[in-house]
């Protein structure tokens, strides 16, 4: 089982990779929509990637409110 | 469909539709590609009365206030239902705020009971001020099986047995407090009556039939004023059917349409555009032969269609495009926020057409539409049946100040008058924007005269809300306003907020306080940043208790800045 730090770690990484922004440019403080400059919807595009990765389910409503990488990872983590 | 005339009050109507079409199906809940629920109008019924008589056991009944918290999904229209029934007056809330904004609004709409999904109730439970709350019950839907609940009650084993006594209620009585905004500030409780609705919902389904048989998707929460209407209200009167999607992934809306053969949708322009995106890029994606070939008949459609929508010549010709949508699409609403004209030229041109609307939340849902007779891109339509427009103060091109009247008109923003009377002047509601009425009557918008921007995603934001944010910047002073407001544009499209900076004497803008500026803006939700700054270098004008003269302020950043050079982006 993946460790929260690991979770997170991952995210990073695959959020990188989608939205196309070094790596090390994303901590796990920053919230999303102002460091990738996404909207909503893009950021639903990262929901989708990320629970193909983690065979895990993110709801649309219950991740209302979540906007930095930190949270997301917790949210992640609970479901693993 | 059910004649509204003979109703006095929403709850009586809807009574009358679950008596009239007890074997249609009036409610389906789609969670990607699961089905959570289908309910026939019989099966809502009971569901709603078995839950109505419950209520009545604790005690709610006529003229309570009891407020909804819930993304889209069949226990809202559950709940509401049932609370009509025992005559409460229904205060639906935007599940996008925060914990704290919610209990400044239950808090302020004096709510006794709560609806509400587990995980928003947790925010709520632990936002400041809640201990202050006065609420009698609180329901919560799908709380996991170990949860605390907090004091709250599960929904799915609140129920009782036996029908509930049905609270009558008068047309001029109030059925719901909807909150426009100014959640940070001061909070905007508009009170619609039950003939506000009735009236609107009778004009609406005469624009826009709707029949048994007839499927809307809902994607947008039903506290926003249009899916209320076009996606409980107006649906259920006339026996359609409505399709609750609890997600907004493109790739499961996509799948709805055909799925549930959707006869119309309603959704907001960020998600519109999105849509016109994905369609771009799939004929795109074709080999150019395809391609060329779907471009020839999206032109020939245009051609042969003119400008009044013909969806079977469309459907005919655009088989794939229409297939791909279910087959059975007539229209798609949009509103809330201003749609580019190109965006809904290239759904025209597809045989879709998109009827796009402008309201308030102070006007019931809409205050004009456009009824496709003919197609315009350029306008917000006309005027609803029994909805008078003018507009106030025109200047030499006819732009002025839209001002509305008639019977889906709020009554009055709750316990505040000096706001309702600066609103409502001889029974005009002034809203603040600036607008032309063209020869055809159709209403051209050109921005907003109100401090006030609305986002893509439909949410009305007050700059002045927005200030709190911002506390312990150290700066001498600042004030947030609507760019266009600053500088006015006449372009209703891209809304922006500025802060209007007063640094001390001798403080330089340096890198830090950018940093700050950021760090603060980033603890903001993203439809409520500031895009960027500008520089003042006078104190600013303040009234006798020291509140900013925001006017004033205004007028002379307008007069001595000019918005290109003075807006710096951060």
């Amino acid at each position: 089982m993946r460790t929260q730090e690991q979770t997170l770690g991952e995210i990073l990484q695959l959020a990188a990779e989608h939205f196309k922004v070094p790596r090390e440019k994303l901590t796990p403080e920053d919230d999303f929509f102002e460091k990738l400059g996404i909207d909503s919807l893009q950021a639903l595009e990262l929901l989708t990637r990320l629970e193909n990765h983690f065979h895990v389910e993110l709801p649309d409503y219950e991740m209302q409110g979540v906007s930095d990488f930190r949270t997301l990872a917790q949210r992640i983590q609970e479901r693993l | 469909m059910i004649d509204l005339d003979q109703h006095e009050c929403v709850g009586s109507a809807l009574e009358a539709a679950m008596q009239r079409w007890p074997n249609e199906i009036c409610l389906i809940e789609a969670d990607r590609e699961r089905e959570n629920c289908r309910l026939t109008y019989r099966d809502f019924d009971a569901r709603g009365r078995s839950l109505a008589r419950a209520l009545e056991a604790h005690g709610f009944g006529s003229g309570e206030r009891a407020a909804i918290i819930m993304s889209n999904q069949s226990k809202w229209l559950l709940s509401a239902y049932a609370l009509f029934l025992r005559g409460g007056v229904l205060v639906p809330l935007d599940f996008k705020l925060t914990g704290g904004e919610h209990v400044q609004l239950l808090e302020h709409s004096e709510s006794r009971v709560l609806v509400t999904e587990y995980h928003f109730w947790r925010n709520i439970t632990r936002a400041h001020g809640f201990a202050r709350l006065q609420l009698d019950l609180v329901l919560v839907t799908e709380a996991p099986e170990n949860a605390d609940l907090m004091g709250a009650r599960r929904w799915e084993e609140f129920y009782g047995a036996g029908d509930p006594a049905i609270e009558a209620r008068q047309r001029r009585d109030m059925a719901c407090i909807v909150y426009s905004s100014g959640t940070g500030g001061r909070p905007k409780g508009c009170v619609l009556t039950h003939d506000n609705y009735l009236e609107q919902c009778k004009a609406l389904t005469r624009l826009y039939k709707f029949a048994p048989g007839f499927r809307y998707l809902s994607v947008l929460p039903t506290n926003h004023a249009i899916d209320f209407m076009v996606g409980f209200f107006g649906p259920f009167v006339c026996g359609a059917t409505v399709v609750h999607l609890r997600t907004l992934r493109p790739e499961f809306v996509r799948d709805a349409f055909p799925r549930y053969k959707i006869t119309y949708m309603a959704l907001v322009p960020m998600v519109l555009k999105n849509l016109e995106r994905g369609l771009r890029q799939r004929i795109a994606a074709l080999p150019p032969a395809r391609r060329w070939l779907v471009q020839r008949l999206i032109r020939l459609n245009r051609a042969l269609v003119g400008n009044r929508p013909n969806v079977k010549l469309s459907r005919f010709l655009l088989r794939p495009i229409h297939r791909a949508f279910g087959g059975h699409l007539r229209m798609l609403f949009v509103g809330g926020a201003f749609t580019e004209p190109e965006t809904l030229e290239f759904f025209f041109d597809l045989g879709i057409p998109v009827a796009n609307g402008y309201g308030l939340t102070e006007a019931g849902t809409v205050i004009t539409v456009n009824d496709m007779r003919p197609f315009r891109s350029d306008s917000v339509g006309k005027p609803l049946p029994g909805t008078d427009v003018r507009i106030v103060s025109p200047d030499s091109e006819g732009i002025g100040e839209v001002a509305a009247r008639g019977r889906t008109i709020m009554s009055f923003y709750l316990d505040d008058p000096e706001l309702t009377s600066a609103t409502i002047v001889d029974g005009w509601l002034m809203t603040g924007d600036l607008g032309r009425l063209d020869r055809s009557g159709h209403l051209q918008l050109f921005g907003r005269k109100k401090n006030m921007i609305v986002t893509s995603g439909g949410k009305n934001i007050y700059p002045e809300d927005i200030e709190n944010a911002f506390v312990g910047i150290p700066v001498k002073e600042y004030c947030i306003y609507a760019a266009d407001f600053l500088w006015p544009e006449r372009v209703p499209a891209s809304e922006q907020l500025v802060m209007v900076l007063r640094l001390e004497p001798g403080q330089e803008f340096t890198d830090a306080l950018r940093d700050e500026l950021e760090s603060h803006n980033r603890r903001l939700p993203d439809f409520k940043r500031i895009h960027g700054f500008t520089l003042w270098n006078e104190d600013f004008p303040r009234t006798a208790s020291m509140k900013v003269k925001r006017e004033q302020l205004a007028q002379e950043i307008r007069s001595n800045l000019q918005r290109q050079t003075a807006l710096v982006e951060i």
